[in-house]
């Protein structure tokens, strides 16, 4: 198939950038579209020209590392699904595609697509560590945790840290982000002993450096993990609770 | 990427610190640690938090929390009032309505003063109308300055066009009311064809609302109030943390049924005075 690549380029974070557009014959709709960029290239570097810059590590969608902005939506039209997972035959014969880089103050743009998305991990370091024995190995099932709470967790852990939420949303919010991690934490036993301490820590770093949540819901359906906006709601349940909380009384079990 | 980074206790051991190239090098303020990263803040956190609960509108979750709250408060309102309006519809050439409206003023009253009790709602709700607009303002600088540069193209799958509209539809909605309490609480003659009488809350009502031009102010005020009813009256269930897959469903249901019962029954009032079947019997 044929199709037209309007693709950004921009040399650093300090230069304006600007849209380059490319006329590519012979695309095989079987391709990724990460491997129709990757013959982009060949055929940039062939003609002696400079590549595109993008990032992408795993291309079997669990690395969050490759994500772009294609026609206006995070990770492409197809639902779930991280742009190495994207294939040529979602498009059409003749379609003009635009490919942008994420845009949020948090993400600055490195080189063309490559964005630095060093705020996500800090996030993730602002919610420190959970508790776990150490010595020797424990039983397994030795703590109780109720099927429907281990699933929900698992459905928080899926997150890949892509950063699609913060790109689809208007406001640059990195609000699923942080929920999602959040939640895989606080949702389980394990997670209780620092639950308050780790959710005023992770949500004000994250204001630090995204906007805020105004319930659009587009960060859900951008997730290519599906990750449910529910989390952004037990988030904010849990901020509240912690600005509230009498932290000396919380080891207390009996009513 | 893992939630328990062993980085996490080198990166917090150092002090926050105004870097060389003058950006804001802490990021978590609350143990004043700051993540080893280049990436600049949007965002200044206080050095010194607010005591309870003003630290909690500090943050930005908090204010939308304090949103969605003084949200419950104005759309209870709203409720009242489209309420007290279906007097109108009781054909006793308004006397009900005005008994109502009267009772208003003399709320409280052997207890208060005449008029105290109304006096403390209105301030009070200027106080809602002064916190949500306040907030939402601020969230709105917020979000803008993390999003400096727009996509070229963009595809909103999930957005309505109520949830994006929402600063417009609440402008809107404000600009209406001044021109609402000026027609019919400060009663300015012009708006009313030099007809309002004070205290005589029926006769202005119809007087005023027969006027085509002024009734479809009316009409439009309240669709802007409508489309933001549509998207505030569900999104405040999500700010507030209220989620529970067994309520969830009904928490849309319930924002398009509050939506449509008090804007339609608003709409219908100047429509109806309009079309004569709310009147005034002729003297």
């Amino acid at each position: 198939m044929n199709v037209t690549v309007r693709v950004w380029r921009q040399e650093d974070a300090g230069s304006a950038g600007r849209f380059e557009t490319h006329q590519l014959d012979d695309i095989s709709a079987d391709m990724s579209f990460l491997e129709m960029l990757d013959v982009l290239n060949e055929r940039l570097i062939e003609a002696g020209r400079e590549p595109v810059a993008f990032d992408s590590d795993c291309r079997e969608g669990i690395c969050g590392t490759c994500g772009l902005m294609i026609n206006g939506q995070a990770h492409g039209p197809a639902e779930a699904t991280a742009t190495c997972q994207l294939h040529m035959r979602k498009f059409s014969e003749g379609d003009t595609i635009t490919i942008e880089p994420w845009r949020a103050a948090a993400f600055p743009i490195m080189r063309d697509l490559i964005v630095d998305r060093s705020p996500l991990d800090a996030v993730i370091e602002a919610g420190g560590f959970i508790s776990a024995d150490t010595g020797g190995a424990p039983d397994a099932n030795l703590i109780p945790v109720p099927k429907t709470v281990s699933d929900a967790a698992m459905d928080a852990a899926a997150c890949i840290g892509c950063g699609a939420c913060v790109a689809a949303c208007p406001n640059s919010a990195g609000q699923l982000f942080t929920s999602a991690k959040l939640a895989h934490l606080n949702l389980v036993p394990q997670g209780q002993a620092q639950r308050w301490e780790r959710t005023i820590d992770m949500v004000e770093t994250m204001e630090a450096f995204f906007g805020s949540c105004t319930n659009y819901g587009e960060c859900e359906k951008a997730c290519p993990k599906g990750i449910s906006i529910d989390f952004i709601a037990y988030m904010n349940r849990d901020f509240v609770k912690a600005k509230m909380k009498n932290r000396k009384l919380i080891g207390q079990k009996f009513p | 990427m893992t939630a328990t980074q062993e980085a996490s206790h080198q990166a917090s051991k150092t002090p926050t610190t105004e870097s060389p190239n003058g950006r804001l090098g802490g990021a978590s303020p609350v143990k004043g640690v700051t993540p080893n990263i280049e990436v600049a803040p949007v965002q200044r956190r206080p050095r010194n938090p607010a005591p309870w609960p003003l630290d909690l509108y500090q943050s930005a979750v908090g204010k939308k929390w304090v949103m969605a709250l003084s949200g419950v408060g104005l759309m209870g309102f709203v409720f009242a009032h489209m309420v007290g309006n279906l007097k109108m519809f009781i054909p006793d050439d308004g006397k009900e309505f005005d008994d109502y409206s009267e009772s208003l003023r003399t709320l409280l009253y052997p207890i208060l003063p005449n008029t105290t009790f109304l006096w403390i709602m209105r301030i009070g709700l200027i106080c809602l109308f002064a916190i949500h607009l306040h907030s939402a303002y601020s969230l709105t600088i917020l979000n803008r300055r993390a999003r400096p540069q727009q996509y070229s193209q963009r595809d909103y799958i999930a957005a309505s066009w109520a949830a994006r509209t929402m600063r417009f539809s609440g402008i809107l909605v404000i600009a209406y009311l001044f021109i609402h309490l000026a027609n019919l609480t400060w009663g300015v003659q012009a708006l009313d064809d030099h007809r309002f009488v004070d205290g005589r809350a029926f006769h202005n009502t119809v007087t005023s609302l027969s006027q085509p031009w002024l009734a479809a102010i009316y009409i439009i005020r309240n669709l802007a109030l409508a489309v933001h009813l549509f998207h505030g009256a569900w999104s405040l269930f999500q700010s507030l943390g209220v989620n529970n897959p067994r309520l969830n469903p009904w928490r849309k249901g319930f924002a398009y049924g509050f939506t449509a019962i008090v804007c339609g029954f608003n709409i219908s009032f100047p429509i109806l005075i309009l079309a004569g079947v709310v009147t005034q019997v002729p003297r």
